[in-house]
């Protein structure tokens, strides 16, 4: 399982690969629009959608704004139970506690929970390098590891695989990570579950520790909460006699109560299901039944950083529910893999730099950019979080933090745009070099368009990044207010 | 009421002919309005790319310029929504509250003809099969919703075909465009072939920039199909037939 998101090249390269690989573009199409109509179609049926939202949202903002005591009151509650509770800064110090926890107990085998954050900090990785591994049982997370393949998607990681692909994964790799596939498996979606359904029940009865994330961190109760469809989480959290969950902190809630808000949140923008089939609560340490030992990691790992950002914090809102990946036209487009991270879509697009900080590393620079700005995110988020306002306001984050050195391109063009700009006299002497230009062109121009305009086809760099897929219109003769200043009216 | 035209810079330097339509149409509806020759731009490429320091001086002109004015009119869903929902962020960079002043008196062509002159019958005559794109920031940012169909619907000989997944971005997004290429055409292409499925002779929106994108797809892909801005259609007459 070597297969990482680490060394990735910038958004533009890495979506190049995507885009030219016809399958995958069928496959997003199609999974992408078929989970879109399924939201939408639940999430109409709910009269005070709007007003579900708005709460999600204060309830969030609530608890970030007073983190700090509603974490102090989740670790007594927690401790009150039975759990023993670490604090880790970050990626590092939370693989070193579970790690650290799993040699103690002489485990050489972990069963996992889906979990993002667990992801979020490599954790197999970790662990493969201490001799520990680490199973997943989400389906398409098995998918994902047997097939030495990266997630690309937050609810549905194997989205880029077809079944027919997850056939030939089954049927080359179960094997060697357990009971293999049955033989003569089909492509059939009833068969496939089958098949994973054996692979991983051996795996779920012999395994002694469990990791898990939470969805949700009950601070006055310390209870932690895990969403899922297939019963294989229940499965982990319950089996297992040590049970080791790492939770970022920004999951807290405050009150039992706020979960009913959320639990209707969740499923309608994540499956576009009213209710999602297995929702699991715990209370630390029930004596005789379930784990008898319970660990829960809290994990910053940059969300200090975000929650400092006045503009950004709000993306710690967020309830990993995936509704603005499937709307979004880039991610549809790309996949999850050009982001280059656990996190991709248009949440990832601005979680990632507000975790990582920009300025840094050129891949997550141009995450903010991976966007149209259409604002199909912002209306499909459960929690409110203005996806296009954080990631205008993180272009400017990364613009600043390049404004010392040698300027790039960009930044020349954008800086004589901008004195061209502010003066209307300096602009219409530019128009009228255009409508010089557009006297030559016209000749060069080799199509007619639609409506009497010449079109220009292909020009050299940087014009070619326009015209390479598309024509444009020739300049016209005459600016608007060139004709305005002779007199002109109409 | 004072009603001055800001053009937007990608129709006065590219697009002049929509410019001129506001104008014949507003005129025709008895508004008398102005451009005031000290406008550029909204500012919009360089707030969006990141530019924020670059934004200060050419939101300043914008403000200066449109100074005295009731109603600045815009054949731009994007330029407006720039001008009301982001001149407030370029004002708090600079310090200067001065520079949100004229975002909250900007109004979209369609907002203006339906909300402020209550008129949704503009008079105009257009014989041809025409489809609609909802542009991004009518649609989420404005929120125009039904404004520009409506329009469209009491257009004279104009017979208006619904455009497949016509909510869905078509991919431009300003220097989007170019930064990720690629993609932005991989999104146009899909919009350029629901626009082919509608069999139209003409694809309408209210963004000229848009319409750049969508426009350079069907012409590369030699579609035939000719892409107008509302105002070039809600200002043709019989005259013009």
């Amino acid at each position: 399982m070597s297969a990482t998101f680490v060394g990735m090249p910038a958004f533009p390269v890495a979506a190049r690969e995507a885009l030219a690989d016809s399958q995958l573009r069928r496959n997003l199409e199609h999974a992408t629009h078929t989970i879109r109509a399924k939201r939408a179609a639940v999430v109409g049926e709910v009269d005070e959608w709007e007003e579900l939202r708005l709460a999600g949202a204060a309830i969030k903002d609530n608890t970030l704004l007073h983190l700090d005591e509603y974490l102090l009151q989740l670790e007594e509650s927690l401790q009150a139970r039975g759990v023993t509770v670490h604090w880790a800064r970050d990626a590092r110090e939370a693989c070193d506690v579970v790690a650290r926890i799993a040699q103690t107990h002489g485990v050489d085998e972990i069963v996992k929970v889906k979990s993002m954050v667990t992801q979020e900090i490599g954790l197999n990785e970790a662990l493969a390098a201490q001799g520990i591994v680490a199973w997943e049982t989400d389906l398409a997370e098995l998918i994902v590891q047997l097939g030495d393949d990266l997630p690309s998607h937050i609810l549905v990681p194997a989205i880029h695989r077809n079944r027919a692909e997850i056939r030939e994964i089954f049927r080359r790799r179960m094997a060697a990570a357990g009971r293999p596939a049955p033989e003569n498996l089909s492509d059939e979606p009833a068969e496939l579950a089958a098949a994973a359904r054996l692979h991983l029940r051996e795996k779920f009865l012999r395994a002694k520790m469990a990791v898990s994330g939470a969805n949700f961190a009950v601070a006055e109760s310390g209870t932690l909460v895990v969403v899922e469809s297939e019963g294989n989480g229940r499965m982990c959290l319950t089996l297992p006699e040590v049970l080791v969950s790492v939770v970022g902190i920004e999951k807290v809630v405050p009150t039992f109560a706020d979960l009913d808000v959320f639990l209707q949140l969740l499923p309608r923008s994540s499956t576009g299901e009213r209710m999602n089939p297995y929702t699991s609560t715990w209370t630390g340490i029930a004596p005789g039944d379930g784990p008898q030992e319970m660990h829960v990691v809290l994990l910053d790992n940059g969300r200090t950083r975000a929650l400092a950002d006045d503009v950004g914090r709000q993306a710690l809102r967020c309830i990993r529910c995936s509704a603005c990946l499937n709307v979004c036209p880039v991610y549809e487009r790309t996949g999850g893999h050009a982001y280059g991270s656990v996190y991709p879509g248009p949440i990832g697009a601005i979680l990632n730099p507000l975790l990582k900080g920009v300025g840094v590393d050129e891949q997550t620079d141009s995450l903010p950019y991976a966007s149209s700005l259409c604002g199909a995110c912002f209306d499909a988020c459960p929690v409110r979080i203005d996806i296009p306002e954080v990631l205008v306001h993180l272009r400017t984050k990364v613009v600043d933090a390049h404004r010392e050195g040698p300027p790039k391109a960009e930044a020349v063009a954008m800086k004589s745009a901008s004195w061209v700009l502010s003066d209307a006299r300096r602009l219409g002497f530019a128009e009228r070099g255009l409508g010089v230009a557009s006297k030559v062109l016209d000749r060069v121009g080799r199509r007619v368009l639609p409506g009497g305009r010449r079109a220009l086809g292909r020009l050299p760099w940087p014009g070619s990044l326009w015209t390479n897929a598309r024509d444009v219109p020739a300049p016209p003769a005459e600016s608007f207010r060139a004709w305005w200043r002779k007199g002109g009216r109409p | 009421m004072k009603v001055a035209v800001m053009v937007t810079c990608i129709n006065d330097s590219m697009f002049p002919d929509t410019g001129k339509s506001v104008f014949r149409l507003l005129r025709r509806l008895g508004v008398d309005a102005d451009f005031p020759e000290a406008q550029t731009c909204c500012a919009q490429p360089m707030v969006n790319t990141g530019y924020l320091d670059e934004a200060v001086p050419v939101v300043r002109t914008f403000v200066d310029a449109f100074a005295g004015y009731d109603a600045i009119v815009t054949p731009s869903g994007s330029c407006a929504g720039s001008a009301r929902h982001q001149h407030a962020i370029v004002a708090r960079r600079a310090g200067d509250e001065r520079l949100a002043e004229a975002g909250p008196r900007v109004y979209e062509l369609s907002e203006f003809l339906v909300d402020v002159l209550g008129v949704s019958d503009v008079g105009a005559y257009f014989p041809h099969r025409v489809t609609y794109h909802p542009t991004c920031h009518s649609l989420r940012m404005l929120r125009v919703g039904e404004k520009p169909l409506r329009l469209l619907r009491a257009v004279r000989g104009l017979d208006l075909i619904e455009l497949p997944a016509a909510e869905e971005c078509c991919g431009f997004g300003g220097t989007f465009a170019v930064k990720n290429a690629e993609t932005s055409t991989a999104i146009g292409a899909d919009k350029a072939r629901h626009v082919r499925a509608t069999g139209a002779e003409v694809l309408v929106a209210g963004d000229n920039s848009c319409l750049l994108h969508i426009g350079g797809m069907l012409s590369r892909e030699r579609t035939g199909v000719r892409v107008m801005h509302l105002a070039d259609v809600l200002a043709s007459t019989e005259e013009d037939a």
